[in-house]
């Protein structure tokens, strides 16, 4: 099982507040990799959040194929950061020569164009930078969105941690939203691709669980969306169906509920928007999941949330103090980051709700 | 003694052979009353008995006339096998046994001059079943959980009508965040995933038809589950037409438009929509040809609902007027979507062919979105009447050309978007719960089946040459005939309770098929769950080979 989390402050946080959160959570041989997205960064990344940073890791000639294709299509770097790294000897991480995050500014052409223009950009130049680099395996594009960052690498999530020395908080790597998640799916091969959470146009997920209707929304997704790739993992479909819904529809994040995990029919039809939901479950019927899930998802506005399969197999907790909210997978992670919260408070989402954290803080229960 | 001639026609040339016990008959008459073929007689012969009166033996002999049983030496009164003469014998001293030497398909063809006809399904037993070389082999085990099929719940409906893709849903967001819609989608009914198939009335005795409508109305109302059964080609009782359970039936139109004109007229009676309109252009079982009913068994009341006298029916092999698939969407489609005010889905029933994809893919491409479902009939199927060279040696497995069809949709985007509902031998083993779910795990929304029910129903026919009469109107069990002597013999409550016990068995069945694979909702598509330890049919359906 993966241990996800997911932490929403007001105040700029270090990803060490990520690695505790899922500490606690490791049970037994779970140590196949750490990832994490962080979103409405903070740092040194404070005063780019407009401009789209490339989170890549890859070898020396990994970087040359890359920026050649960057600067072909006419980004100019205006900010480059690489992590610090603790090569100790017996750390249990299966590192890539480089990780690179560095932000771009936008090619002549586009700094007047439409925001869904550009938005359009960055996929394309994501993409193509994926393909590039995959031919003997020079590197991994994750992400290439404005105040966006992804790291992922398999190995012991301690050890990653310290490899990269993310143990020590600091204010320069910061965000107010993280994402994490540790042990990759093991039910596919280890690649770092197959880690959550999975990140495309500014939409985030990551999950817990199996979806056994992979097969299913893998099928369907290939042809929706240039973007919808790769299928490492069957937790990239709870992705690829949330930018479904929300972004190409144009949905309403509530119906991304009913897609993923549909009211049974006589539950219908005994509701006033049984039109709508019926359409819904007919034509979306192949994005529908089954099996036990847990997703964490988040915005492009910094919304996030998190809801479970229809029948509960996984689960889920949410906690908060005045300052940040934590979901997780399991209580105790919750319990080593904020220790003095009210822990009647936390809400153990059931099987037909949403919970949804706004930018304020703001904690909505959604039934379903 | 009767002269001999070669040629004539004994026993021995005949599938069957009479096997009777003289020493265990008691002469009670009830195998001859039975047969409804006239394929036993009673005779009398000569005996010779050797018999000793005294203290010692002095053996006489006697000649004696005896009543006695014996077969008919006809290629029209023959025994089928039926197997009624043995059930109704007290003594057991009677039964029909298999004959292999059988001379029947030659001598018929040249007595007659005519081709074979007769009902029932293919009897040229091939290999095994491909549906029996798969098995359902993705077990929830540590990765996931396995449900309970007890205790959890599942949902078991799959839709009939067209699905709008999703782009295409008329859907607005209001300042509610809610979605809005006042526009028409096309209709959509979701029912059970096993439609009982299209067997008229005609081809069926009043006694079935109504034990059939009766279990449909009991499982709808008593039992939840929203079971249709298409009426086939040839009308409905003007009675049923203006009832509510008008609800639960499918209307069939095929190429002959058999009692289109009283369906016409009922309209503005009608106090409910039928569940859908299924337009008829070819079946499984005899593919490329037309629907055929004898004229033995267009009886009155058969002419009254039909509107036509008492003559061979057949409906020609083709929608005359219809030349091309865009024809048919237009005119056939359009009229009925309209004569029922877009109220009602309208689909489609073709025979599995070599050419089903071009078809499927024709109308999945239909950009007024008015097809509402493609229902494949595979060979393996029976018919109440054809021509035996049709039946056996015409027609399209079933499976891999569902899953042509399913694989077409996902290439294109547009799995789902005209549901798929297969059949065709389907249940061919008794256990129908099993072969529909590896259908729909192969691509098939649902299944439909109509040779299983009447097995339901008593039907003792099978695929190796047993009875298979329907077509003469003398069937035995009272399902296939118009015969009143005949169908008496069936109850009808009898039949639904079958039929319902049946679903019930069969629901249960998705179910502890559905709970392992950790499945709650019908995993169409879902081929993961699909094994074959055959490596050329996994390698064709595209499933995992295992061994």
């Amino acid at each position: 099982m993966c241990r996800i989390g997911a932490i929403k402050s007001r105040n700029y946080i270090h990803p060490s507040m990520a690695l505790q959160l899922m500490q606690s959570q490791q049970k037994g041989h779970d140590n196949s990799g750490f990832a994490m997205v962080m979103q409405d960064l903070g740092g040194i990344f404070e005063s780019y959040k407009h401009l789209p940073t490339l989170s890549m890791a890859c070898t020396d000639a990994g970087i040359k194929i890359a920026e050649d294709i960057l600067h072909e299509i006419g980004f100019h770097r205006v900010m480059q950061w690489a992590p610090e790294v603790n090569d100790e000897p017996g750390l249990d991480i299966n590192a890539m020569p480089n990780y690179v995050f560095e932000t771009f500014d936008y090619p002549r052409n586009y700094r007047k164009a439409e925001q869904k223009e550009k938005e359009e950009l960055l996929l394309d130049t994501r993409l193509r930078l994926r393909a590039a680099l995959e031919p003997n395996e020079e590197g991994f594009a994750y992400s290439f969105w404005p105040d966006v960052i992804t790291l992922k690498e398999i190995g012991d999530p301690r050890d990653i941690g310290t490899y990269f020395n993310l143990w020590e908080g600091n204010d320069r790597f910061t965000a107010k939203v993280i994402t994490a998640q540790c042990r990759q799916n093991t039910n596919y091969d280890i690649v770092r691709y197959a880690a959550h959470p999975f990140h495309l146009q500014g939409y985030s997920v990551l999950a817990n669980g199996e979806n056994t209707f992979y097969l299913k929304n893998k099928e369907f997704q290939q042809g929706l969306h240039r973007g919808y790739i790769g299928f490492e993992s069957d937790s990239q479909c709870f992705l690829y169906s949330l930018h479904y819904v929300h972004r190409e529809l144009g949905w309403p994040l509530r119906y991304y509920k009913h897609v993923v995990t549909p009211l049974p029919f006589e539950q219908i039809e005994q509701r006033e928007d049984q039109k709508q939901l019926l359409a819904i479950r007919q034509s979306l019927a192949h994005l529908e999941i089954n099996g036990p899930n847990t997703i964490i998802g988040l915005l492009p506005d910094n919304t996030l949330f998190s809801c479970c399969d229809a029948k509960k197999l996984r689960p889920v907790v949410i906690g908060r103090d005045t300052d940040t909210i934590v979901i997780s997978s399991e209580v105790c992670g919750i319990n080593e980051v904020l220790p003095d919260r009210d822990w009647e408070t936390d809400i153990y989402p059931n099987e037909r709700e949403v919970v949804v954290i706004d930018d304020n803080l703001e904690v909505q229960r959604w039934k379903q | 003694m009767e002269t001999m001639k070669l040629n004539d026609v004994t026993a021995n040339d005949l599938p069957w052979k009479i096997k009777y016990d003289a020493s265990r008959c008691t002469m009670c008459g009830s195998c001859v009353a039975t047969c409804s073929f006239r394929a036993i007689l009673p005779k009398v012969e000569r005996r010779r008995m050797v018999f000793s009166e005294g203290n010692f033996p002095e053996p006489k002999a006697r000649f004696s006339a005896v009543p006695v049983i014996r077969q008919a030496k006809s290629v029209r009164d023959y025994c089928r096998g039926c197997g009624m003469c043995e059930k109704v014998c007290p003594n057991d001293a009677i039964h029909p046994e298999r004959n292999m030497d059988t001379r029947h398909p030659i001598i018929t063809r040249c007595l007659g001059g005519d081709s074979i006809k007769r009902g029932g399904r293919k009897n040229l037993e091939g290999t095994a079943r491909t549906l029996d070389k798969i098995r359902v082999g993705r077990i929830s085990q540590m990765t996931d959980p396995s449900l309970d099929a007890q205790r959890h719940t599942f949902d078991l409906l799959a839709p009939f009508g067209r699905i709008l893709p999703p782009k295409k849903l008329p859907f607005t967001p209001d300042s509610d965040q809610e979605l809005m819609t006042n526009e028409l989608t096309p209709p959509v009914n979701w029912v059970y995933p096993v439609i009982i198939g299209d067997m008229s009335i005609g081809a069926l005795s009043w006694r079935m038809w109504e034990g059939v409508a009766m279990a449909v109305a009991y499982l709808n109302e008593e039992c939840g589950m929203p079971v249709r059964m298409c009426s086939g080609e040839g009308g409905v009782p003007v009675r049923l037409l203006k009832s509510k359970y008008l609800k639960y039936l499918i209307l069939q139109i095929a190429s002959g438009h058999f009692g289109w004109n009283r369906i016409a007229k009922s309209m503005p009676h009608m106090v409910e929509d039928p569940a859908g309109i299924l337009i008829k252009i070819g079946q499984g079982a005899k593919p490329g040809d037309g629907g055929l009913l004898m004229a033995q068994k267009v009886a009155e009341h058969i002419q009254a609902i039909r509107g036509v006298p008492k003559t061979d029916l057949l409906s020609p092999p083709n929608h005359q007027g219809l030349y091309s698939i865009e024809e048919s969407v237009q005119k056939m489609f359009l009229s009925f979507n309209a004569a029922f005010k877009f109220r009602v889905p309208v689909a489609i029933k073709v025979a599995a062919s070599a050419t089903s994809v071009s078809v499927f893919n024709n109308l999945v491409r239909d950009p007024y979105n008015i097809v509402g479902g493609f229902f494949l009939d595979g060979i393996d199927g029976g018919t109440g009447a054809a021509h035996e060279v049709s039946l056996d040696h015409t027609g399209h497995p079933i499976v891999s050309k569902l899953r042509d069809c399913y694989l077409a949709a996902v290439t294109q985007g547009r799995q789902g978007q005209i549901p798929l509902w297969a059949a065709g031998g389907l249940g061919k083993t008794g256990d129908l719960a099993a072969d529909a779910f590896k259908m729909i795990a192969l691509g098939a929304n649902g299944v439909f089946t109509g040779k299983l029910i009447l097995q339901m129903a008593g039907c003792i026919g099978n695929d190796m040459g047993r009875c298979n009469a329907c077509n003469t109107g003398l069937c035995p069990a009272g399902i296939t005939t118009q015969e009143p002597q005949l169908v008496h013999r069936l109850d009808p409550e009898r039949v639904a309770q079958n039929i319902v016990n049946y679903y019930l068995a069969m629901d249960q069945e998705f179910k502890k098929l559905m709970a392992p694979i950790g499945n709650s909702s019908l995993p169409v598509g879902r081929s993961d769950a699909l094994v074959s330890t055959d490596r050329a049919v996994a390698e064709r359906l595209q499933i995992q080979h295992v061994c």
